[in-house]
């Protein structure tokens, strides 16, 4: 590996610690992000000539706190009214330095660098993008040709989010107990939705999807500073398994292979070895949770050599667990496919009926629906569920498939006809 | 006399690579693997999953006290392992600055002679 291409992993692997800390000195994510460019650039120079340094986070805390602080009074000296809060906050932090500078808070720092992201105002897809930016460092553009938006609008989308964030205030407390938990579960969410992100994209190729590599590398981290937390293990557990089906997932032609259908040699099981491990592991702690028993239901999946072999009794037992946990019209309709699978179309299509006020906006209820319709002959019933996908679908992948299913059906009609 | 090679690095920045430097990295080091195997010099070859999947089982006053995550927090962290068979301290000094070339990340690896061994039986 080149010198450069070290030091990218580097400042990568380091810019969650580094990023928090600066948060935590200048209180502001825009001066935090500017200080850690500017500490990047110097690696870029110091680094090849000098070796890299033990502690690469450290380095870039004390490099990206300095030039930070010149900012600051540059910015000062310029400006009629100085921001005399700001400064006296400087002072304070300089202070204290070497005894910040011991790592001692790290874990609260990047627990609120991915909290701050999570703010409640703020839509999923502008959580999604501020993580990435400021958490993961992917450049504007990476993030934009995800979303499929041009530059320009991503880019004013993290400038409203961020804007968002300082108003509402950025919690510089350190968490107690309680707080802490909460913004582990939320901070836990947000990573779900960077991961699902990447995973509904429905492309193939790796490259244009750094999401869900990204989602499982924090998700990971986060367990690093939160080792016994089952839940953070469950989450872990959960995006290894649906990360293994990824070569799976999709034919040479880019059509998605459903769950069943798919070729099973094909999934990468260390990353299903690793998750059954977070399993087991969290199963000690005896105390169940949403991402458990969701990644229990994925490791049934895992499990099974073949899909005829699938346990579909343990999984209807885990959905209603999960229902019982956090009742949703979603898990309902994860549950009938289950239900499907043990007592047939009849019994799971009397769960999904009741669901089509609160779900007729998703693509998969009206999917699951037309299948149920179509195995139990009702034609013309499925003929329209599918109509009804197809207009939703959000991926080329995604009509394709339906589109399958209503040629499929309209040749039985026609056959029926005759 | 037989050498274990033990490799640490900092466990975040292996987990920051792409899937195809792993596979890259993991196939330089096999062609290393593979010249020793077929010199009959190479015995068991590990690599350990992340730390977070681990368990450490510690002796408590009345129990044992069963925790999550490895036994010590460090800034570089125990990844895997190799066992060499080899003549003299340099040949297996020589081994461990094949795998270091041969893997772009600035692991180190310690050379920490074998006392005991049991090569164990093939696991199924």
């Amino acid at each position: 590996m080149t010198d450069l291409a070290w030091i990218d992993l580097a400042l990568t692997s380091a810019r969650p610690q580094a990023m928090g800390a600066l948060l935590r000195y200048f209180r502001n994510l825009d001066l935090a992000e500017e200080a850690f460019q500017e500490a990047c650039l110097r690696a870029l120079k110091t680094w090849p000539e000098k070796g890299p340094p033990r502690d690469p986070a450290a380095w870039l805390i004390f490099v990206g706190r300095n030039s930070g602080i010149d900012q600051v009074r540059k910015r000062a000296k310029h400006q009629p009214l100085p921001p005399e809060e700001v400064l006296s906050d400087l002072e304070d932090t300089e202070s204290d330095l070497a005894d910040r500078l011991d790592g001692a808070h790290y874990r609260d720092d990047i627990l609120r660098l991915l909290f701050v992201c999570c703010h409640p105002d703020l839509p999923a897809t502008q959580q999604i993008a501020l993580a990435l930016r400021i958490v993961s460092g992917l450049s504007v553009k990476q993030i934009a040709r995800a979303f499929l938006v041009s530059e320009a609008a991503m880019e004013q989308r993290i400038t409203r989010a961020k804007a968002k964030v300082a108003a509402a205030g950025i919690p510089f407390e350190t968490p107690d107990a309680v707080a802490r938990a909460e913004r582990l579960g939320l901070v836990a969410a947000m990573l779900y939705l960077v991961f699902n992100e990447g995973y509904s994209a429905g492309v193939p190729e790796r490259a244009d999807t750094p999401f869900c590599a990204e989602a499982i590398r924090l998700a990971r981290l986060l367990l690093t500073l939160f080792p016994s937390e089952p839940e953070i293990m469950g989450l872990t557990a959960l995006l290894l398994i649906q990360h293994s089906r990824l070569d799976a997932r999709f034919d040479a032609d880019g059509q998605i292979v459903l769950l069943e259908d798919q070729d099973r040699s094909l999934w990468d099981h260390a990353l299903i070895d690793e998750a059954l491990v977070l399993i087991d592991k969290a199963i000690r702690h005896r105390t169940p949770g949403a991402f458990q028993i969701q990644a229990a239901i994925a490791a049934l999946h895992a499990r099974a050599a073949t899909a005829a072999e699938t346990d579909w009794l343990q999984i209807d037992l885990l959905y209603q667990t999960l229902e019982r946990l956090q009742p949703s019209p979603v898990v309902r309709l994860n549950r009938a496919v289950a239900v499907s699978k043990r007592e047939g179309p009849e019994a799971a299509l009397a769960l999904v009926e009741p669901l089509s006020e609160k779900l007729s906006g998703y693509f998969y209820f009206h999917g699951l629906r037309g299948g149920l319709l179509k195995q139990l002959g009702r034609y013309r019933e499925a003929h329209e569920a599918f109509d009804r996908a197809i207009a939703l679908a959000s991926t080329p992948a995604e009509a394709a498939h339906i589109r399958q299913h209503l040629d499929c059906v309209q040749r039985e009609m026609a056959a029926a006809e005759k | 006399m037989l050498y274990a090679v033990l490799c640490y690095d900092c466990e975040s920045e292996i987990n920051a690579w792409s899937k195809e430097l792993d596979d890259k990295v993991m196939a330089d080091l096999g062609a290393v693997n593979q010249r020793y195997a077929e010199a009959s010099k190479l015995g068991p070859v590990a690599r350990l999953m992340p730390t977070t999947a681990a368990v450490t089982v510690r002796k408590g006053a009345t129990d044992d006290i069963i925790m999550d995550g490895p036994f010590a927090e460090t800034k570089e962290q125990f990844l895997g392992f190799f066992v060499l068979e080899a003549a003299t301290l340099d040949e297996a000094i020589t081994f461990a600055r094949e795998l270091s070339a041969a893997n772009p990340a600035n692991g180190t690896y310690e050379i920490r002679p074998l006392q005991f061994f049991n090569p164990g039986v093939p696991i199924t």
